[in-house]
């Protein structure tokens, strides 16, 4: 675990595990545990006092950071907090021993506590995890330092790794979200490229809005975006550098329209549609040496490409067969084999990162829905429904897929929401302006 | 009114003076206007805004197809008379969805569609070197609610003009 989580870090600044908290219990029945399982789920009661400031300059980050943490672990729907008003115990040292009784009287099963130290633009932020009725600290405490702007992704971390603890399962907090930022009316919708935290928090715009852009991807490091835009006057696939914001055409060819790019798993290779003669067909490009390779050749649409993880297959929307299906290739081409039969369209089919879903746009019957399916076709379901509802895109652990809704009618808007695998804990994700087309990040090193 | 010949002509940047008025004359006398019709208006059978407003600039097309209507047809082989009429012209033929699709879908319908239409431009001896053809999928309506009677007027394709002699 301590390896696990040494490695996990290593990026963002020193990790340091510190001595277990005093006054242990000895022995439990069994950790502490969520099992993730398609059935309801009664949320975890867990508490999180504001974090212990151990200098004065630590004092504005202390509750701030206790917000974020559990913001975090609510916002996953897995877990309930107990508000600040039915403490009984108070807490002010974060070496003294916890009075587990005060926190189970109140039904804490999980307490999380912390100190913050600011020095200069360096933060460090300690944290201890406790399952309240097995009255002993879950895994050792960490100490997380960065600097002080960077405070929410500590913040992010520690939820991260509290979530990861509790279910077994990757977190998801510490990510960002590529997106299209929204304004004006439907016939002049002004949109630009912008970038923020999962949760919305530190919006940054990397495009302006003179052009149309559309469908942005992440690269697997999360270090590069590919996008369409239409600055060219065609649109045409572009490559950002998120960290420089510089951009580059990957198309060339005058008045050759390319389309829905995404990055391969070696972060090399893209896949992307291009239309010639009205007919939009797959390709392949290696973006260092340009080189490209035509995927598919049918007289049909063929568009929205996925990888899978291991980069070996794509799935990809095609209406050959009359209205538009998902099918699977080999990421070189060749034959394709459908996997979707169910009534309706299906479209932007995009693979989980664990591998084992594909989530797509369906539009039946004058309503969208965004639906997960196995590999193969089978157990397909519907998560959600609504007038307009398109363009998945997986959290890091394949726990939550955020999209695209888009309200009807002539003040109709779009904006970002999620939703868990399962269906729960469908909400909206906050962004300033309207929004379309999210693409989430890996966790960040 | 003599005034207003040699500005325009100036406007438009020829230089043969002398001879401009007759070259002018003959121009007028040969759109039909008897002095009526101004210039580059709709009533112009040569300019832009006739093509646009008496000959129609766009086609319409059902949900999710991109097959060329009887009516579209009249109206693309009226495109293709004035263009071969009017050979300085490029143009470039913008193809749009409705919102009812996804994104990318409909960009590729909205190629589909800006494609048939310049086929049946070719079909009717327009050179093909001459147009091109864009796709803005659904991000351009023109349209805003959403219902049928907006999404009609949305799934269409739109041939834009370009080049051309300077009209005053």
């Amino acid at each position: 675990m301590r390896n696990a989580l040494a490695t996990l870090f290593l990026g963002l600044s020193m990790l340091l595990p510190i001595a277990g908290a005093p006054g242990q219990a000895q022995a439990q029945d069994g950790p502490l545990r969520i099992e993730i399982t398609d059935g309801v789920i009664e949320p975890l009661p867990f508490a999180t006092p504001d974090f212990i400031a151990d200098t004065p300059a630590a004092s504005q980050y202390a509750a701030d950071i206790a917000r974020v943490i559990a913001s975090d672990l609510v916002g996953s729907g897995l877990f309930r907090e107990i508000p600040k008003v039915a403490y009984i115990s108070s807490y002010s040292d974060f070496d003294a021993a916890v009075n587990f009784t005060d926190w189970k009287a109140i039904n804490a099963q999980a307490l999380i506590t912390g100190a913050v130290n600011v020095s200069g633009d360096r933060i460090s932020v300690r944290f201890r995890a406790y399952d309240v009725f097995a009255g002993q600290e879950l895994g050792s405490g960490l100490q997380l330092s960065g600097t002080a702007e960077g405070w929410r992704r500590i913040a992010h971390k520690v939820a991260d790794t509290i979530y990861s603890r509790l279910t077994g399962e990757g977190g998801y907090f510490d990510s960002r979200v590529v997106f299209v930022s929204e304004t004006g009316p439907k016939n002049d919708r002004k949109k630009r490229l912008a970038i923020m935290d999962y949760d919305g928090a530190n919006v940054q715009y990397l495009t302006s809005s003179n052009d149309i852009v559309l469908a942005p991807r992440f690269s697997p490091t999360g270090d590069r975006v590919l996008y369409t835009s239409y600055e060219s006057g065609f649109p045409q696939i572009h490559v950002l550098d998120v960290g420089k914001v510089q951009r580059r055409i990957l198309s060339a060819g005058n008045g050759i329209m390319s389309f829905a790019p995404r990055f391969a798993p070696d972060g090399q290779t893209v896949v992307y549609s291009q239309s010639e003669g009205g007919n939009s067909d797959l390709y392949s490009m290696n973006i260092n040496s340009g080189a490209t390779q035509r995927l598919t050749s049918a007289p049909s649409i063929e568009t929205a490409p996925s990888f899978s993880p291991d980069g070996s297959q794509i799935v990809f929307e095609s209406d050959r067969s009359g209205a538009s299906q998902l099918y699977i290739m080999a990421a070189t081409g060749g034959e394709a084999k459908r996997i979707s039969f169910g009534q309706g369209r299906y479209g932007t089919p995009v693979w989980s990162p664990r591998g084992d879903y594909i989530a797509f746009t369906k539009q039946n019957a004058g309503r969208f829905h965004i639906g997960v399916m196995r590999t193969d076709g089978s157990e397909e379901r519907l998560l959600t429904a609504s007038f307009l509802d398109e363009g998945p895109t997986w959290s890091p652990n394949g726990r939550v897929i955020m999209f695209t809704r888009e309200t009807q009618g002539a003040a109709g808007q779009a904006r970002l929401y999620s939703v868990d695998v399962s269906g729960r804990n469908l909400k909206p994700v906050k962004t300033p302006d309207g929004a379309s087309d999210p693409s989430w990040s890996p966790l960040q090193k | 009114m003599s005034r207003l010949k040699t500005a325009v002509i100036l406007v438009a940047g020829l230089a043969l003076a002398a001879c401009s008025d007759a070259r002018w004359d003959d121009a007028s006398s040969g759109s039909g206007g008897a002095g009526q019709i101004t210039p580059g208006s709709a009533g112009d059978p040569t300019s832009p805004a006739y093509f646009r407003e008496a000959i129609g600039d766009r086609v319409l097309f059902l949900v999710d197809q991109s097959s060329i209507s009887p009516t579209a047809q009249t109206i693309l082989a009226g495109q293709a008379r004035w263009l071969n009429a009017n050979p300085d012209y490029v143009v470039t033929i913008e193809g749009h969805a409705d919102e009812q699709g996804t994104r990318e879908y409909n960009l590729a319908l909205g190629a589909r569609r800006a494609n048939s239409a310049r086929e049946y431009l070719i079909s009717q001896g327009v050179a093909a070197d001459r147009i091109q053809v864009v796709s803005f999928g659904k991000e351009r309506p023109i349209e805003i609610c959403s219902e049928e009677s907006c999404y009609s007027q949305n799934r269409r394709a739109v041939t834009v003009l370009a080049g051309g002699a300077v009209v005053g």
